[in-house]
């Protein structure tokens, strides 16, 4: 790793990762990385991985093969009494979570807590940070993504828009060094979509690095500097965004980007083929 | 308000509803403990573990809670002496009819509990737990910030069911002669030869304390629904 003094550690290098459930090989050796401020769009086909990349880039997913860095750091990885591959050290694992922020297409804040309470959660109990100086951040979070007036609401109580918004604030509350939000847009009404691209937009523009699984093409193109193309489980096609999505080289991508300007969303919502999460 | 003349047992019910109430609330204090361990049995990563989990509550509900009371107040002594005989000792065990009772009742609606918070648990949104995760959350900030808060809110209704069956089971505590309401009834029934009178007075205590409790559990609900659609 001493290698070049030059060249930065990537914030994530994510090296030829595979996953497989039961019979259905979802990830077939998928590499990537992003550099500090940048900005990965994934996209792809319903069910051609997406998520279970994200998935397995914070172990929510166990990758049955492959390397996770972040920030340099390798996550280490070992076999249990069963053959079965696990995190070798769960506290590591942990610890690398804290500098993911993940942002779920269903949201998933917590239902318990209100909005200001599902922001400081994490930033108390699992980084220690003292209370007050949680809620201070947390309360500037708020004002970012437009929600002080929200503090006090439970999530059941909020739009959709709102509550992804607060979902993002919770994610940022942890300062995490890289960001990855997982098609935050799919799950919204139309109408209340833009108002979380707003705000995701707002983070690219400060020089959050970010790996975005979107299926809004305007936005991939706008935010993020590149973009990869799953297709049934390798990256398919990547390279500036520019290039990916105007000058698509395979028929495969020229046909999902014809596909997808407008419709899919609506279609994927329909079909609810990987709405679960 | 309608007037029972009771003859001067009327402190007797009385402190036999206050004997009740103390089984009822020690029984189902330990019913709670054994209803989470149970369900974190159910769901343990521990083949054993989920096998003793599934023995207890098939067994508990199984078998008559008559039979266990007896089974536990007079069976589990004999059982020691008889062991500790056969080591070479001689022991003399007489269980306290209170915590034998309040250990039965407590291990059989135990049991009830267990399904109680596993269907609790199973209700909790999983992408919720997986967001604790995602944050870094151990096994134990997990279940102590997202799961038992949320499991709660879900098992209220069901453990409030489970609260109500049990009072009315202390009054089986009665056939191991701890004077508690039902057993004060009988007495003072004996007594007097008014077996309406007495009986009757008991059936409006155990209602009374199932109405209260109907009203506290109400207000709890409402508490902890606060952050629901509906609250
Ligand atoms: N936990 C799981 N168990 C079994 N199959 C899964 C699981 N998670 C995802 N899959 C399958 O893996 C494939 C890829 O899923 P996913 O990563 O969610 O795709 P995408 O997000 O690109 O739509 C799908 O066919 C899905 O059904
Ligand atoms: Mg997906």
């Amino acid at each position: 790793m001493t290698g070049d003094e030059n060249q930065p550690v990537a914030a994530l290098r994510v090296s030829d990762l595979y996953k497989r459930f039961g019979a259905l090989d979802v990830l077939r050796g998928v590499s990537l990385s992003a550099h500090e401020r940048d900005v990965v769009a994934i996209m792809g086909a319903s069910g051609s991985g997406k998520s279970t990349l994200l998935r397995c880039i914070n172990l929510l997913d166990i990758p049955d093969a492959g390397e996770i860095r972040v920030g340099g750091e390798l996550i280490c990885m070992t076999f249990d009494r069963r053959g079965q591959r696990g995190p070798a050290d769960r506290r590591q694992v942990d610890r690398v979570r804290t500098r993911l922020g993940m942002v779920f297409q269903r949201f998933n804040l917590w239902s318990h807590l209100t909005v200001l309470q599902n922001i400081i959660e994490a930033p108390i109990h699992v980084l220690g940070i003292p209370r007050r100086q949680a809620i201070a951040h947390a309360e500037h979070l708020l004002h970012k993504v437009g929600l002080h007036d929200k503090r006090d609401t439970f999530p059941a109580h909020l739009s959709g828009g709102q509550e992804q918004r607060a979902a993002i604030a919770r994610a940022l509350a942890m300062e995490p060094e890289v960001m990855l939000l997982d098609e935050p847009t799919s799950a919204l009404d139309p109408e209340l979509v833009g108002e979380v691209l707003k705000v995701i937009d707002a983070l690219a523009e400060e020089g959050r690095t970010m790996l975005i699984v979107t299926h809004e093409i305007g936005f991939a193109r706008a935010v993020s500097s590149r973009t990869i193309f799953l297709h049934e489980g390798t990256i398919a096609e990547e390279g500036p965004s520019w290039q990916v999505l105007d000058h698509p080289r395979s028929d495969r991508l020229k046909r999902f980007l014809s596909n997808s300007s407008g419709g899919d969303r609506a279609r994927s919502r329909l079909i609810g083929g990987d709405d679960k999460r | 308000m309608m007037s029972l003349d009771l003859h001067g047992y009327g402190w007797m019910l009385w402190q036999g509803l206050e004997r009740t109430i103390m089984v009822g609330l020690a029984a189902m204090g330990l019913a709670v403990a054994f209803g989470l361990l149970g369900a974190w049995g159910k769901f343990s990563r521990y083949r054993a573990a989920r096998w003793f989990a599934g023995l207890y509550t098939t067994v508990v509900r199984g078998v008559p809670e008559l039979i266990l009371i007896l089974l536990v107040y007079y069976g589990v002594p004999t059982l020691v002496q008889d062991l500790a005989a056969g080591a070479g000792h001689d022991l003399r065990i007489d269980l306290n009819p209170f915590v034998a009772g309040v250990i039965t009742i407590g291990l059989i609606y135990g049991a009830f509990a267990t399904e109680v918070f596993r269907g609790a648990f199973l209700a909790i949104p999983r992408g919720q737990i997986e967001a604790a995760r995602a944050f870094g959350m151990g096994h134990v900030l997990v279940v102590r910030r997202v799961v038992l808060p949320q499991m709660w809110r879900f098992a209220l209704p069901g453990l409030g069911n489970v609260w109500m069956v049990l009072i009315k089971a202390t009054a089986l505590i009665s056939l191991i002669q701890l004077d508690e309401l039902m057993r004060s009834a009988d007495i003072a029934a004996r007594a007097t030869r008014l077996p309406f009178t007495f009986f009757f007075a008991a059936s409006l205590l155990y209602l009374g304390i199932t109405v209260v409790s109907m009203l506290v559990q109400g207000r709890i609900e409402a508490w902890a629904d606060r952050g629901s659609r509906q609250g």
